[in-house]
Protein backbone atom coordinates (compact mmCIF):
# COMPACT_ATOMS: atom_id res chain seq x y z
CA UNK A 1 0.00 0.00 0.00
CA UNK A 2 1.25 3.50 -0.82
CA UNK A 3 1.19 6.62 1.06
CA UNK A 4 -1.17 8.49 -1.71
CA UNK A 5 -3.43 5.19 -1.65
CA UNK A 6 -3.42 5.59 2.68
CA UNK A 7 -3.69 9.51 2.83
CA UNK A 8 -7.28 9.94 1.02
CA UNK A 9 -10.50 11.76 2.31
CA UNK A 10 -12.25 8.69 3.42
CA UNK A 11 -9.28 7.56 5.65
CA UNK A 12 -9.09 10.49 7.54
CA UNK A 13 -8.93 9.54 11.39
CA UNK A 14 -7.76 13.16 12.86
CA UNK A 15 -7.37 16.31 11.94
CA UNK A 16 -7.52 19.89 13.47
CA UNK A 17 -11.15 21.47 13.99
CA UNK A 18 -11.92 23.40 11.47
CA UNK A 19 -13.15 25.79 14.30
CA UNK A 20 -9.73 25.95 15.27
CA UNK A 21 -8.01 28.45 12.72
CA UNK A 22 -4.52 28.73 11.47
CA UNK A 23 -3.32 31.62 13.22
CA UNK A 24 0.03 30.00 14.99
CA UNK A 25 -1.22 30.21 18.82
CA UNK A 26 0.51 31.73 21.10
CA UNK A 27 1.09 29.15 24.15
CA UNK A 28 4.41 27.93 24.99
CA UNK A 29 5.55 24.50 23.33
CA UNK A 30 3.58 21.60 25.17
CA UNK A 31 0.92 24.65 27.16
CA UNK A 32 -2.07 22.51 28.40
CA UNK A 33 -4.26 25.60 26.57
CA UNK A 34 -3.66 24.21 23.17
CA UNK A 35 -5.58 21.09 23.78
CA UNK A 36 -8.59 22.41 25.81
CA UNK A 37 -8.94 24.84 23.21
CA UNK A 38 -9.14 21.94 20.45
CA UNK A 39 -11.51 19.77 22.51
CA UNK A 40 -13.53 23.19 22.84
CA UNK A 41 -13.77 23.61 19.28
CA UNK A 42 -14.30 20.28 18.50
CA UNK A 43 -17.30 19.92 20.97
CA UNK A 44 -18.62 23.38 19.15
CA UNK A 45 -18.47 21.74 15.72
CA UNK A 46 -20.03 18.12 17.31
CA UNK A 47 -22.90 20.44 18.41
CA UNK A 48 -23.54 22.27 15.27
CA UNK A 49 -23.32 25.50 17.98
CA UNK A 50 -20.71 27.55 15.59
CA UNK A 51 -23.16 29.82 14.59
CA UNK A 52 -24.52 30.19 18.31
CA UNK A 53 -21.65 30.29 20.59
CA UNK A 54 -20.48 33.22 22.52
CA UNK A 55 -17.50 33.10 24.58
CA UNK A 56 -16.05 35.22 27.27
CA UNK A 57 -12.29 35.30 27.34
CA UNK A 58 -10.31 36.08 30.90
CA UNK A 59 -7.09 38.12 31.49
CA UNK A 60 -4.56 35.48 31.49
CA UNK A 61 -2.98 33.67 29.03
CA UNK A 62 -5.93 32.90 27.28
CA UNK A 63 -6.71 36.52 26.75
CA UNK A 64 -6.36 36.28 22.88
CA UNK A 65 -8.41 33.20 22.66
CA UNK A 66 -10.44 34.95 20.39
CA UNK A 67 -8.05 34.68 17.90
CA UNK A 68 -7.84 30.92 18.04
CA UNK A 69 -11.46 29.58 17.72
CA UNK A 70 -13.91 31.03 15.19
CA UNK A 71 -16.76 31.66 17.17
CA UNK A 72 -18.19 35.47 18.58
CA UNK A 73 -15.79 36.19 22.03
CA UNK A 74 -15.98 38.66 24.63
CA UNK A 75 -13.09 39.70 26.06
CA UNK A 76 -14.19 40.66 29.89
CA UNK A 77 -12.19 42.72 32.66
CA UNK A 78 -9.50 40.72 34.93
CA UNK A 79 -12.06 38.29 37.16
CA UNK A 80 -15.31 39.56 35.59
CA UNK A 81 -15.68 37.03 32.60
CA UNK A 82 -18.48 35.07 34.60
CA UNK A 83 -20.73 38.36 35.07
CA UNK A 84 -20.45 39.15 31.19
CA UNK A 85 -21.55 35.30 30.23
CA UNK A 86 -24.61 36.28 32.93
CA UNK A 87 -25.59 39.17 30.98
CA UNK A 88 -24.96 37.22 27.65
CA UNK A 89 -26.99 34.10 28.67
CA UNK A 90 -29.78 35.60 30.10
CA UNK A 91 -30.49 38.26 27.12
CA UNK A 92 -29.65 34.85 24.77
CA UNK A 93 -31.01 32.09 26.60
CA UNK A 94 -30.42 30.12 23.17
CA UNK A 95 -27.24 30.80 22.79
CA UNK A 96 -24.19 28.64 24.09
CA UNK A 97 -22.29 31.02 26.74
CA UNK A 98 -19.35 29.46 28.12
CA UNK A 99 -16.35 31.28 29.89
CA UNK A 100 -12.60 30.41 29.91
CA UNK A 101 -10.60 31.45 32.80
CA UNK A 102 -7.28 30.52 34.61
CA UNK A 103 -6.73 30.16 37.86
CA UNK A 104 -5.46 33.86 38.36
CA UNK A 105 -8.71 35.00 36.40
CA UNK A 106 -11.21 32.44 38.55
CA UNK A 107 -9.63 31.51 41.68
CA UNK A 108 -8.14 34.95 42.86
CA UNK A 109 -9.79 38.54 41.41
CA UNK A 110 -12.50 36.96 39.98
CA UNK A 111 -13.40 34.58 42.94
CA UNK A 112 -15.77 36.70 44.02
CA UNK A 113 -18.26 36.72 40.57
CA UNK A 114 -17.54 32.94 39.75
CA UNK A 115 -19.06 32.04 43.37
CA UNK A 116 -22.41 33.96 42.85
CA UNK A 117 -22.55 33.39 39.11
CA UNK A 118 -22.68 29.86 40.45
CA UNK A 119 -24.28 29.89 43.19
CA UNK A 120 -27.21 31.94 41.46
CA UNK A 121 -27.10 28.74 39.21
CA UNK A 122 -26.82 31.16 35.61
CA UNK A 123 -26.90 28.84 32.87
CA UNK A 124 -23.59 29.02 31.84
CA UNK A 125 -20.65 26.57 31.79
CA UNK A 126 -16.89 27.72 33.37
CA UNK A 127 -13.98 26.08 32.10
CA UNK A 128 -11.11 26.58 34.66
CA UNK A 129 -7.44 26.14 33.56
CA UNK A 130 -5.62 25.26 36.86
CA UNK A 131 -2.06 25.82 36.42
CA UNK A 132 -1.24 26.51 40.18
CA UNK A 133 0.87 29.46 38.97
CA UNK A 134 0.22 32.88 36.90
CA UNK A 135 1.59 32.03 34.05
CA UNK A 136 1.60 34.93 31.86
CA UNK A 137 3.31 37.72 33.90
CA UNK A 138 5.88 35.25 34.93
CA UNK A 139 5.28 32.41 37.14
CA UNK A 140 4.11 33.97 40.45
CA UNK A 141 2.49 32.28 42.97
CA UNK A 142 -1.28 32.06 42.36
CA UNK A 143 -4.00 31.16 45.22
CA UNK A 144 -3.98 27.77 43.53
CA UNK A 145 0.33 27.34 44.38
CA UNK A 146 0.84 24.03 46.37
CA UNK A 147 2.18 24.15 49.49
CA UNK A 148 6.34 23.93 49.09
CA UNK A 149 5.79 24.93 45.94
CA UNK A 150 8.56 27.23 44.20
CA UNK A 151 7.61 30.69 41.62
CA UNK A 152 8.98 33.65 41.35
CA UNK A 153 7.65 35.51 44.23
CA UNK A 154 7.80 32.16 46.49
CA UNK A 155 11.67 31.04 45.77
CA UNK A 156 11.57 29.08 48.53
CA UNK A 157 8.85 27.56 48.10
CA UNK A 158 5.00 28.76 49.83
CA UNK A 159 4.80 28.33 53.20
CA UNK A 160 1.61 28.40 55.06
CA UNK A 161 2.75 30.88 57.74
CA UNK A 162 3.49 33.32 55.18
CA UNK A 163 1.49 32.61 52.60
CA UNK A 164 -1.72 30.78 53.48
CA UNK A 165 -3.45 27.61 52.05
CA UNK A 166 -3.65 26.88 48.32
CA UNK A 167 -7.47 27.37 47.60
CA UNK A 168 -9.67 24.21 46.46
CA UNK A 169 -12.38 26.66 44.08
CA UNK A 170 -13.72 23.60 42.64
CA UNK A 171 -14.62 22.07 45.86
CA UNK A 172 -16.11 25.64 46.86
CA UNK A 173 -18.47 25.25 44.01
CA UNK A 174 -19.56 21.61 44.50
CA UNK A 175 -21.03 22.83 47.77
CA UNK A 176 -23.33 25.36 46.09
CA UNK A 177 -26.62 24.97 45.15
CA UNK A 178 -26.77 26.76 42.04
CA UNK A 179 -24.99 24.18 40.28
CA UNK A 180 -25.18 21.51 38.51
CA UNK A 181 -22.34 19.87 37.75
CA UNK A 182 -19.13 20.29 38.91
CA UNK A 183 -15.85 17.57 38.10
CA UNK A 184 -12.01 18.08 38.05
CA UNK A 185 -10.46 16.22 34.61
CA UNK A 186 -6.54 16.62 33.03
CA UNK A 187 -5.49 16.74 29.73
CA UNK A 188 -1.96 15.01 30.35
CA UNK A 189 -2.37 11.71 28.48
CA UNK A 190 -5.13 10.12 25.86
CA UNK A 191 -7.48 8.61 28.42
CA UNK A 192 -7.67 12.03 30.16
CA UNK A 193 -8.16 14.27 27.26
CA UNK A 194 -11.11 12.02 26.02
CA UNK A 195 -12.06 11.95 29.97
CA UNK A 196 -11.89 16.31 29.38
CA UNK A 197 -13.77 16.42 26.23
CA UNK A 198 -16.78 14.32 27.74
CA UNK A 199 -16.90 16.60 30.66
CA UNK A 200 -17.00 20.02 28.91
CA UNK A 201 -19.52 17.95 26.59
CA UNK A 202 -21.88 17.16 29.34
CA UNK A 203 -21.07 21.06 30.82
CA UNK A 204 -22.21 22.74 27.59
CA UNK A 205 -25.03 20.55 27.21
CA UNK A 206 -26.47 21.12 30.73
CA UNK A 207 -25.96 24.94 29.83
CA UNK A 208 -28.14 24.79 26.76
CA UNK A 209 -30.93 22.26 28.62
CA UNK A 210 -30.96 25.36 31.37
CA UNK A 211 -29.99 22.75 33.90
CA UNK A 212 -27.73 25.24 36.15
CA UNK A 213 -23.99 26.28 36.45
CA UNK A 214 -21.54 23.72 35.48
CA UNK A 215 -17.85 24.51 36.20
CA UNK A 216 -15.18 22.29 34.32
CA UNK A 217 -11.93 22.28 36.19
CA UNK A 218 -8.60 20.87 33.74
CA UNK A 219 -5.60 20.61 35.92
CA UNK A 220 -2.85 21.68 33.71
CA UNK A 221 0.74 22.64 33.22
CA UNK A 222 2.51 25.54 32.99
CA UNK A 223 6.13 24.03 31.79
CA UNK A 224 7.76 27.55 30.94
CA UNK A 225 6.53 28.81 34.41
CA UNK A 226 7.68 25.51 36.25
CA UNK A 227 10.67 25.48 34.76
CA UNK A 228 10.10 22.18 33.34
CA UNK A 229 10.21 20.39 29.64
CA UNK A 230 6.51 19.55 28.82
CA UNK A 231 7.03 15.75 29.20
CA UNK A 232 8.50 16.55 32.75
CA UNK A 233 6.05 18.94 33.59
CA UNK A 234 3.18 16.11 32.68
CA UNK A 235 4.98 13.75 35.28
CA UNK A 236 5.61 16.27 38.21
CA UNK A 237 1.70 17.30 37.55
CA UNK A 238 0.69 13.76 38.28
CA UNK A 239 3.03 13.11 41.14
CA UNK A 240 2.37 16.30 43.35
CA UNK A 241 -1.23 18.08 41.28
CA UNK A 242 -3.25 15.23 41.30
CA UNK A 243 -2.23 14.06 45.01
CA UNK A 244 -4.04 17.54 46.08
CA UNK A 245 -6.51 17.84 43.18
CA UNK A 246 -8.14 14.52 43.03
CA UNK A 247 -8.98 13.80 39.65
CA UNK A 248 -12.95 13.20 39.40
CA UNK A 249 -17.10 14.52 39.00
CA UNK A 250 -17.49 16.06 42.42
CA UNK A 251 -21.08 17.04 41.68
CA UNK A 252 -23.62 15.85 39.07
CA UNK A 253 -26.75 16.29 40.06
CA UNK A 254 -28.05 15.71 36.48
CA UNK A 255 -27.07 12.44 36.47
CA UNK A 256 -29.64 9.84 36.49
CA UNK A 257 -29.32 7.57 40.32
CA UNK A 258 -31.60 4.94 41.21
CA UNK A 259 -32.69 7.64 43.74
CA UNK A 260 -34.12 9.74 40.94
CA UNK A 261 -36.05 7.13 38.89
CA UNK B 1 -8.60 -9.59 12.58
CA UNK B 2 -7.46 -6.80 10.04
CA UNK B 3 -4.02 -4.89 10.74
CA UNK B 4 -4.55 -1.21 9.80
CA UNK B 5 -1.88 1.16 8.45
CA UNK B 6 -1.97 4.39 9.81
CA UNK B 7 0.19 7.63 8.32
CA UNK B 8 0.44 10.60 9.88
CA UNK B 9 1.19 14.26 8.33
CA UNK B 10 2.73 16.75 10.47
CA UNK B 11 2.23 20.82 9.85
CA UNK B 12 6.18 21.47 10.31
CA UNK B 13 5.42 25.18 10.38
CA UNK B 14 3.15 24.86 12.89
CA UNK B 15 4.64 22.16 15.17
CA UNK B 16 6.76 23.75 18.31
CA UNK B 17 8.36 21.10 18.80
CA UNK B 18 6.94 20.22 22.73
CA UNK B 19 8.18 16.49 22.34
CA UNK B 20 4.20 15.22 23.84
CA UNK B 21 3.58 13.03 20.35
CA UNK B 22 6.70 11.24 20.78
CA UNK B 23 5.71 10.28 24.55
CA UNK B 24 2.15 10.05 23.53
CA UNK B 25 3.31 7.59 20.69
CA UNK B 26 2.21 3.84 21.90
CA UNK B 27 5.13 2.05 18.94
CA UNK B 28 8.03 4.59 19.33
CA UNK B 29 8.49 5.81 16.03
CA UNK B 30 7.93 9.28 16.11
CA UNK B 31 10.87 11.67 17.15
CA UNK B 32 11.87 15.03 17.01
CA UNK B 33 13.89 15.94 13.75
CA UNK B 34 17.99 15.94 14.78
CA UNK B 35 19.40 18.64 13.31
CA UNK B 36 16.57 20.39 10.88
CA UNK B 37 14.28 23.24 12.02
CA UNK B 38 11.13 25.39 10.80
CA UNK B 39 11.17 28.86 10.60
CA UNK B 40 10.72 29.32 13.97
CA UNK B 41 13.73 27.42 14.98
CA UNK B 42 11.79 24.32 16.55
CA UNK B 43 12.93 20.86 15.66
CA UNK B 44 9.75 19.56 14.74
CA UNK B 45 7.90 16.14 15.03
CA UNK B 46 8.62 13.84 12.24
CA UNK B 47 7.56 9.96 11.78
CA UNK B 48 11.03 7.29 12.20
CA UNK B 49 9.40 4.45 10.70
CA UNK B 50 6.58 4.86 8.51
CA UNK B 51 5.62 1.32 7.93
CA UNK B 52 4.60 0.36 11.46
CA UNK B 53 2.16 3.16 12.23
CA UNK B 54 -1.11 1.64 12.43
CA UNK B 55 -2.95 5.04 12.67
CA UNK B 56 -4.22 5.12 16.38
CA UNK B 57 -3.93 9.08 16.40
CA UNK B 58 -2.21 9.09 19.81
CA UNK B 59 0.12 11.60 18.59
CA UNK B 60 -2.91 14.19 17.21
CA UNK B 61 -4.65 13.86 20.11
CA UNK B 62 -1.98 15.47 22.45
CA UNK B 63 -0.84 17.57 20.32
CA UNK B 64 -1.87 21.15 21.56
CA UNK B 65 -1.30 22.88 18.60
CA UNK B 66 -3.00 20.75 16.36
CA UNK B 67 -0.69 19.80 13.70
CA UNK B 68 -1.10 16.36 12.87
CA UNK B 69 -3.12 14.71 10.70
CA UNK B 70 -4.17 11.19 10.61
CA UNK B 71 -5.24 8.71 8.13
CA UNK B 72 -5.81 4.81 8.36
CA UNK B 73 -6.43 2.22 6.33
CA UNK B 74 -7.17 -1.59 6.61
CA UNK B 75 -5.16 -3.71 4.94
CA UNK B 76 -5.92 -5.96 2.27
Amino acid sequence: MTEEEIMRPENLVYKKPALLNDNPMHYCPGCSHGVVHKLVAEIIEEMGMEEKTVAISPVGCAVFAYNYIDVDWVEAAHGRAPAVATAIKRLWPDRLVFTYQGDGDLACIGTAESIHALNRGEHIAIIFINNAIYGMTGGQMAPTTLMGMKTSTCPYGRVADLHGYPLKFTEIAATLEGTCYVTRQSVHNVAAIRKAKKAIRKAFENSMAGKGASLVEIVSTCNAGWKLSPEKANQWMEEHMFKFYPLGDLKDTTAITEDSL
Amino acid sequence: MGKFRGLIVVDRERCKGCNLCVVACPLHILALAGKRVNKKGYHYAEQTDKGLCNGCASCAIVCPDGCITVYKKKEE
